[in-house]
C-alpha cells in the first residue's frame, strides 16, 4: 500500500431537472403575487455564491394579507371539510412529493449546500413520509388520545430554519393541516426555494386557496407573522435566542406556542461500545448536514479507558470524509449555508483555541469559491469552554472524557439545552439507566440522528417545548 | 357495428398471487337479483381452502416484517387502483346487489375511503394500542401489538364489496395474512378486487380469495389448525358450530353482530383491528 487516498472521479447529479425562475412572488391565497412594496432579495448557492433566483420580501401588509387568506380559508373551507377529505389532500401532496423527489433533492442541495446524497436519501424521503403519516391522522383524531372530537386552533404562523428547509416545512405543515388548521409559513431567507416549489405542489394537489400560504423574507417578516393578532398558533424552529424573543412577544396572548430550538447534545461512548460502530455514529452525529443540526452530537464524551483508541479511530475516519460539491454523489460534507454562519463557526473555533483546547482537522482541500469549513475536532476541552457550552452549528466536535456513568450523566446534563443525547454501550440495562438520567427529549442508543414521522421529537429546558412527530405531534395543533 | 359480441371474463379463485380454477373442477351459476345469468364462479373446495391457508402462511413472515410505513403505502396504492376501476365496480355492485347506479356509486366511494382509512392505521395503531408500563421496579417494560398470523374471513353476504373491504383491510393492515371467502350470492366484485390486489404491490399470498358455498368451506377453515383467527361475519346461522370448531386451536373469533353488520357505511371503530392483534410485553432491567 502506498498510503495514498483512493481517488474518486466526480459524479455530479444533473441540475437539469430543476427549472428555476428568475424571480418568485409570495404564495398567498393559492397564487403567486408580488409583495406590496415590491422588495426582493437574492438567494444564492452557498457552494458557488452564484445567484439562484430573486425572492420577494414580505412586509407587514403582505403578512397581513396572507393571514387574512388563511383565516378565510379556515372559516369557509378547511374547518368545514370532512376530515377524511382533508386527509386526501395530504395524501395527494405526499404522492406528488414522491413523484418530484429528485427535483426537490437537487434544488435543496443547490440552495442549502447539503450533499445530494443526504437530500436525496434522507431529507426528501422523510418529507414525503411526514405527509403520508399525518394524512392518515386527519380522520382519526378521535383516537389520538385528546378526548372526543378535538378542535383545530385556527390559523398557524410557522417560521422554519435553513438547515433542513423542506423537511422542517413538512414537520410544520403536515400535522397542522391534518389537525384542521390553515397556515402561513415563512421559510428561512437563505433557503426559500424548495418552499416555493412546495407551493406549486399545493397547486398541483388542488389544495383549496388560502389553506397554505408561504411568505418569504427575513427576521422582520417572521416577527410580523408571529406577532399578528389573528394568528392562533405559533410554531418556530430556530435559535434559542429567537425562541425566547417569541416567547416574550406571545406572552399574555391566547396563542399556542411550540418551539424547537438549539442543542448541545452529548454523545456518550462507554468502554464496552463497539468502537467502529461508535465512531460511525460520532461522525454521523456531528458531521451530518455540516453539523447544521439542532440535535447534533456536538459534545463527545468518551470513557477515559478507551479515549486513545476512539480518538485514533475517529481521526482516521475524519481523514476519509470528502468535502466539496454538494451535487457530487460522493460528497460527505457540503457547503456551510451562509457567509454569516461560516463567520460564526470560525469565530467560535478561534475562541476554542484561545481558551486552550487543541484543534485538529484532517488535511483537506476546500474549494476557492463558496463557504466551507473542514471537519474539525477539539481535544482537551473543559466544561467551561465556550465550545463546550455554545451551539456552534457547524462541523466542529468538542471532545471531553469521563470515568463513571454518574460523571457522564453530570457532564451531559451540564448545559442549558436538552434536545438530544447519544449513548454507546453493549449493556442494555445501562442504556435504559442513562436514558432515564439524561435531561433530553430524544435519546439515541447505539445510533444517532434517526428521524421518523411516527416518533416524537423535541427538547427539554432551553431547547424549547412541544413535540413534533407521532401522535404527540398532533397536540401542538389541537385545542386539547 | 353494434353487433359486436363482448369478451366475457372467466372468474377464478385468487391463491398465492395466482388465479387458479377450483381444483375440484366445479363452478356455480351467479345471477343478478332478477335471476339473469352473470357468470360461472369457481365453487371452491376443501382443498382450495387448505391451499389458500398454505399460501397465506407462506406470505406471513414477509408481510408482518415489512415496516408499518411500507404496508401503509402498499395498501394506499390499492385505494388508488380502486379509484381507477370505479366504473367496473359500480356495474358489478349494481348487478350483484340490485342497487341503483347512484347508490352503488356511493358504495364505491365509501369502499375506497374505507380502504384509505384502514391503510392509515398501519403506523398508528401501535401508538394508541401499545404502551410503556410503569412497573414498580427497575425495569423498562413496554407492550407492542403484533399481528396474530393467518386470518380466515367469512365475508358478509349482503355487502359484496364495501363489506368485503371492511373485513379484509383491518386484518392485513397490521400484518396478518388473509383467506377470505366471498359473498356466496354476489362474489363477482370480490374477484375483481383480487385483480386489483394482484396488480398493486400487495405481495402474493397476503390476501387469498375463495368463492363457493359458505356452509361447505367455512367448517374447514374453522377447524384448520394453521389458522390463527376467524371472522364469522358471513355465517351468522352457522356461527355457533364454527366457533366451537375454532376452539380446537383457540382461534381468535370475531362473532357476527347483527346490529353492527347491518350497515357497512358507518365508519367503524377499532374492533376489527384489535381482533387480530396480539400484545407482546418486553421487560428489560435498568441499571448502570
Amino acid at each position: 500500500m502506498t498510503g495514498k487516498k483512493f481517488e474518486y472521479a466526480p459524479a455530479p447529479e444533473s441540475r437539469a431537472i430543476v427549472d428555476l425562475k428568475p424571480s418568485y412572488g409570495l404564495f398567498i391565497n393559492g397564487e403567486f403575487v408580488d409583495p406590496a412594496d415590491g422588495r426582493a432579495f437574492k438567494t444564492i448557492s452557498p457552494a458557488t455564491e452564484e445567484v439562484l433566483a430573486e425572492v420577494s420580501e414580505a412586509g407587514k401588509a403582505d403578512v397581513d394579507r396572507a393571514v387574512q387568506a388563511a383565516r378565510k380559508a379556515y372559516d369557509r373551507v378547511w374547518s368545514k371539510m370532512p376530515a377524511r377529505e382533508r386527509g386526501k389532500y395530504l395524501y395527494r401532496i405526499a404522492r406528488i412529493l414522491q413523484e418530484r423527489a429528485r427535483e426537490l433533492a437537487v434544488l435543496e442541495s443547490l440552495d442549502n449546500g447539503k450533499p445530494i446524497r443526504e437530500s436525496r436519501d434522507v431529507d426528501i424521503p422523510l418529507v414525503a413520509a411526514w405527509f403520508f403519516y399525518y394524512a392518515g391522522w386527519a380522520d382519526k383524531l378521535d383516537h389520538a388520545g385528546f378526548g372526543p372530537s378535538p378542535r383545530p386552533l385556527g390559523v398557524a404562523g410557522q417560521v422554519i430554519p435553513w438547515n433542513f428547509p423542506l423537511l422542517m416545512l413538512s414537520w410544520k405543515i403536515a400535522p397542522a393541516l391534518a389537525a384542521g388548521n390553515t397556515i402561513v409559513l415563512k421559510p428561512a431567507e437563505t433557503t426559500p426555494l424548495t418552499a416555493l416549489l412546495f407551493a406549486e405542489i399545493c397547486q398541483q394537489a388542488g389544495l383549496p386557496p388560502g389553506v397554505v400560504n408561504i411568505v418569504t423574507g427575513a427576521g422582520e417578516t417572521g416577527r410580523a407573522l408571529v406577532e399578528h393578532p389573528d394568528v392562533d398558533k405559533v410554531a418556530f424552529t430556530g435559535s434559542t435566542e429567537v425562541g425566547k424573543m417569541i416567547a416574550r412577544s406571545t406572552a399574555g396572548s391566547d396563542k399556542k406556542v411550540t418551539l424547537e430550538l438549539g442543542g448541545k447534545a452529548a454523545n456518550i461512548v462507554f468502554d464496552d461500545a463497539p468502537v467502529d460502530q461508535a465512531v460511525e455514529g460520532i461522525v454521523n452525529g456531528i458531521f451530518f448536514n455540516q453539523g447544521h443540526v439542532c440535535c447534533a452530537g456536538s459534545r463527545l464524551l468518551v470513557q477515559e479507558s478507551v479515549y486513545d483508541e476512539v480518538l485514533a479511530s475517529l481521526k482516521r475516519r475524519l481523514g476519509t470524509l470528502r468535502v466539496g460539491d454538494p451535487l457530487d454523489k460522493n460528497t460527505d460534507i457540503g457547503a456551510i449555508n451562509s457567509a454569516e454562519q461560516l463567520a460564526r463557526i470560525r469565530e467560535l473555533s478561534a475562541v476554542g483555541e484561545a481558551e486552550g483546547a487543541e484543534r485538529w482537522a484532517p488535511p483537506c482541500d476546500l474549494p476557492d469559491k463558496g463557504f466551507w469549513f473542514a471537519p474539525t475536532l477539539f481535544t482537551g476541552v473543559s466544561q467551561a469552554h465556550r465550545i463546550a457550552r455554545e451551539e456552534i452549528f457547524g462541523p466542529v466536535l468538542s471532545v471531553l472524557t469521563f470515568r463513571t456513568p454518574q460523571e457522564a450523566v453530570e457532564k451531559a446534563n451540564n448545559t442549558p439545552y436538552g434536545l438530544s443525547a447519544g449513548v454507546w454501550t453493549d449493556k442494555g440495562s445501562r442504556i435504559l439507566w442513562m436514558a432515564g438520567q439524561l435531561r433530553a427529549g430524544v435519546v439515541w442508543a447505539n445510533t444517532f440522528n434517526r428521524f421518523d414521522p411516527a416518533s416524537p421529537f423535541g427538547g427539554y429546558k432551553e431547547s424549547g417545548y412541544g413535540r413534533e412527530g407521532g401522535r404527540h405531534g398532533l397536540e401542538a395543533y389541537l385545542d386539547v | 357495428m353494434s353487433d359486436r359480441i363482448p369478451v366475457r371474463k372467466t372468474y377464478k379463485l385468487y391463491i398465492g398471487g395466482k388465479f387458479p380454477r377450483s381444483e375440484s373442477g366445479r363452478t356455480y351459476e351467479v345471477t343478478d337479483r332478477k335471476g339473469t345469468f352473470l357468470a360461472n364462479a369457481a365453487l371452491g373446495s376443501r382443498k382450495d381452502a387448505r391451499d389458500a391457508v398454505v399460501a397465506a402462511r407462506k406470505a406471513f413472515p414477509g408481510w408482518s416484517a415489512a415496516t408499518a410505513y411500507n404496508r401503509g403505502q402498499v395498501l394506499y396504492r390499492v385505494a388508488e387502483l380502486l379509484e381507477g376501476r370505479r366504473a367496473q365496480f359500480v356495474d358489478e355492485v349494481v348487478a350483484g346487489e340490485g342497487l341503483s347506479a347512484r347508490k352503488a356509486e356511493a358504495v364505491i366511494d365509501e369502499t375506497i375511503d374505507r380502504w384509505v382509512w384502514y391503510a392509515g392505521w398501519s403506523d398508528k395503531i401501535a401508538a394508541i394500542h401499545g404502551s410503556s408500563n410503569p412497573v414498580a421496579g427497575p425495569y423498562f417494560d413496554f407492550s407492542v401489538p403484533e399481528p396474530t398470523g393467518v386470518v380466515a374471513v367469512l365475508a358478509p353476504q349482503g355487502s359484496s364489496l364495501l363489506g368485503l373491504v371492511s373485513v379484509i383491510a383491518p386484518a392485513v393492515v397490521t400484518g396478518s395474512t388473509v383467506v377470505v371467502l366471498a359473498s356466496e350470492q354476489a362474489p363477482l366484485p370480490a374477484i375483481s378486487l383480487s385483480e386489483v390486489l394482484a396488480t398493486s404491490d400487495v405481495p402474493a399470498g397476503v390476501v387469498n380469495l375463495l368463492t363457493g358455498r359458505t356452509a361447505e368451506i367455512a367448517p374447514w377453515l374453522a377447524s384448520h389448525m394453521d389458522v390463527n383467527a376467524i371472522d364469522l361475519t358471513g355465517a351468522p346461522e352457522q356461527a355457533l358450530e364454527l366457533e366451537v370448531a375454532s376452539a380446537d386451536n383457540l382461534k381468535r373469533v370475531l362473532r357476527p353482530d347483527a346490529a353492527r353488520d347491518a350497515d357497512w357505511t358507518i365508519t367503524p371503530g377499532l374492533e376489527r383491528l384489535l381482533a387480530y392483534l396480539e400484545t407482546k410485553t418486553v421487560w428489560h432491567p435498568i441499571g448502570v
